[in-house]
């Protein structure tokens, strides 16, 4: 097939799939006048029912939380896939051609001061996950953030000290296996899987919601992990001579 | 609608255009931090911190995925 | 003007298609997949949106006060995570590509034999 030819089947297909969705936007409720939903009665039932005051947190890691579940692994796969289009060609224990990089003054003392914010910043956002904006995803990669951090200042070198691959890997597998095991104790305590059976707490306080944070710490932990091998990844190929191929 | 959520919707979609069109791949990817900045503020102004939080880890770290992907495969970016 | 939102969802998804379908390079066809995925979020927040609404967290409002759909949020923020791990094998999978034909542009790529 030509190329002209694919650019006039994707002109007309495009063309065709944009009618549909126009067609389909029009039934729409009028943007700003959302009716009377499900949300509604959870945004009345969750804060009683939960102790949370974040209630997308609590869909996600409660009323979903089996979805989320999914979610957290469709991650993880990720992960382990691009670990294995990258390992093939290359043994465990490539660690050639580490760089001290040189930057600046200004950036090692502005990074240097920047990580420990940046650290404490990720934990406040993964605890508070079920109180406030945030959660264990966008504060995993906060977390995940300071440890790039030391690559900026530092280099390879000290980024590949922190980042110890069989570390993180053990970090991100048990990150994701605690989200199963809370569900299979909420199974053993005579619940259905990943039904919410702790004690829920005290309202607006830190430990509230019962299996929400603790999921929350685990997504937490699974999300730093699995970015920081992103990066390691990345990083690591990146630095392999490219006259391989 | 208010003014400022028609504006931001606008810069929005001009800026996710200008992403597409950048052919250039080392401009496109810091025009796609831009982008995930304005979605987070879209975001914020549409009553979702939550999603306006995760859009801009996200917008921060991505770039950072492709300009190593970029480097790997070197000068034949373009 | 109020079905503004949804045009610029339903623009932005073309416009990444039309990336995606004209790219001359894998990196940056990735890129124009992501702002195509883009566009569900603004879709899915734009849909829950309730004009004059607060966000759905009590933490600093008494429960009660009008608020915005949360199960849009809280689907768009699975979409989010999803696009990201996506993305993120996406980029592997070219450089893997370049790695072994020497090019990143889709057209010179030959059907996969075995």
């Amino acid at each position: 097939m030509t190329v002209r030819s694919r650019q006039i089947m994707a002109l007309g297909s495009a063309a065709a799939l944009g009618l549909l969705l126009v067609w389909g936007v029009m039934r729409l409720p009028d943007f700003g006048a959302y009716p009377e939903s499900y949300g509604d009665m959870l945004n009345a039932a969750a804060v009683a029912e939960r102790h949370v005051t974040n209630i997308p947190s609590a869909v996600n890691f409660d009323y979903r939380a089996f979805d989320t579940l999914g979610e957290e692994f469709m991650l993880f796969v990720a992960v382990a896939g691009l670990a294995v289009l990258f390992r093939e060609q290359r043994g465990q224990s490539d660690r050639k051609n580490l760089s001290v990089v040189q930057v600046s003054e200004a950036v090692r003392w502005m990074g240097s001061g920047l990580i420990g914010f940046t650290v404490l910043f990720g934990m406040m956002i993964v605890l508070h996950g079920s109180l406030t904006p945030g959660g264990g995803f966008q504060g995993g990669l906060i977390l995940a953030m300071a440890v790039l951090l030391i690559y900026l200042i530092r280099g390879d070198e000290a980024f590949e000290r922190v980042s110890r691959r069989a570390f993180v890997e053990a970090l991100e597998a048990s990150g994701a296996g605690a989200y199963i095991l809370i569900g299979l104790a909420m199974l053993a305590a005579g619940g259905m899987f990943l039904e919410n059976l702790l004690p829920i707490g005290r309202l607006r306080e830190v430990y509230s919601g019962g299996t929400i944070f603790l999921i929350n710490l685990a997504t937490g932990v699974e999300v730093s992990a699995a970015f920081v091998l992103l990066f390691a990844e990345f990083l690591e190929e990146s630095r392999k001579p490219s006259s391989e191929r | 609608m208010t003014v400022i959520q028609v504006v931001v919707f606008v810069l929005v979609a001009v800026c996710g255009t200008a992403v597409v069109l950048m052919r250039e791949p080392y401009r496109q990817t810091f025009l796609l931090s831009l982008y995930g900045l304005l979605l987070s503020m879209l975001f914020v102004i549409l009553a979702a911190p939550d999603v306006a939080l995760s859009v801009i880890v996200v917008g921060a770290a991505l770039p950072l995925m492709i300009l190593t992907a970029l480097r790997i495969v070197g000068k034949h970016s373009t | 003007m109020n079905v503004l939102p949804y045009a610029i969802a339903v623009w932005l998804f073309l416009a990444g298609l039309y990336g995606v379908a004209t790219s001359r390079n894998l990196i940056h066809l990735i890129v124009c997949l992501s702002v195509a995925q883009s566009s569900t979020y603004i879709l899915l927040i734009a849909i829950g949106y309730r004009q004059g609404a607060g966000a759905p967290i009590f933490m600093y409002v008494p429960i009660g006060t009008p608020a915005v759909d949360p199960v849009v949020q809280a689907l768009a923020l699975t979409d989010v995570v999803v696009s990201a791990a996506m993305t993120a094998l996406l980029l592997a999978v070219a450089v893997r590509i370049y790695k072994q034909t020497g090019t990143l542009d889709p057209q010179k790529l030959r059907p996969l034999r075995s």
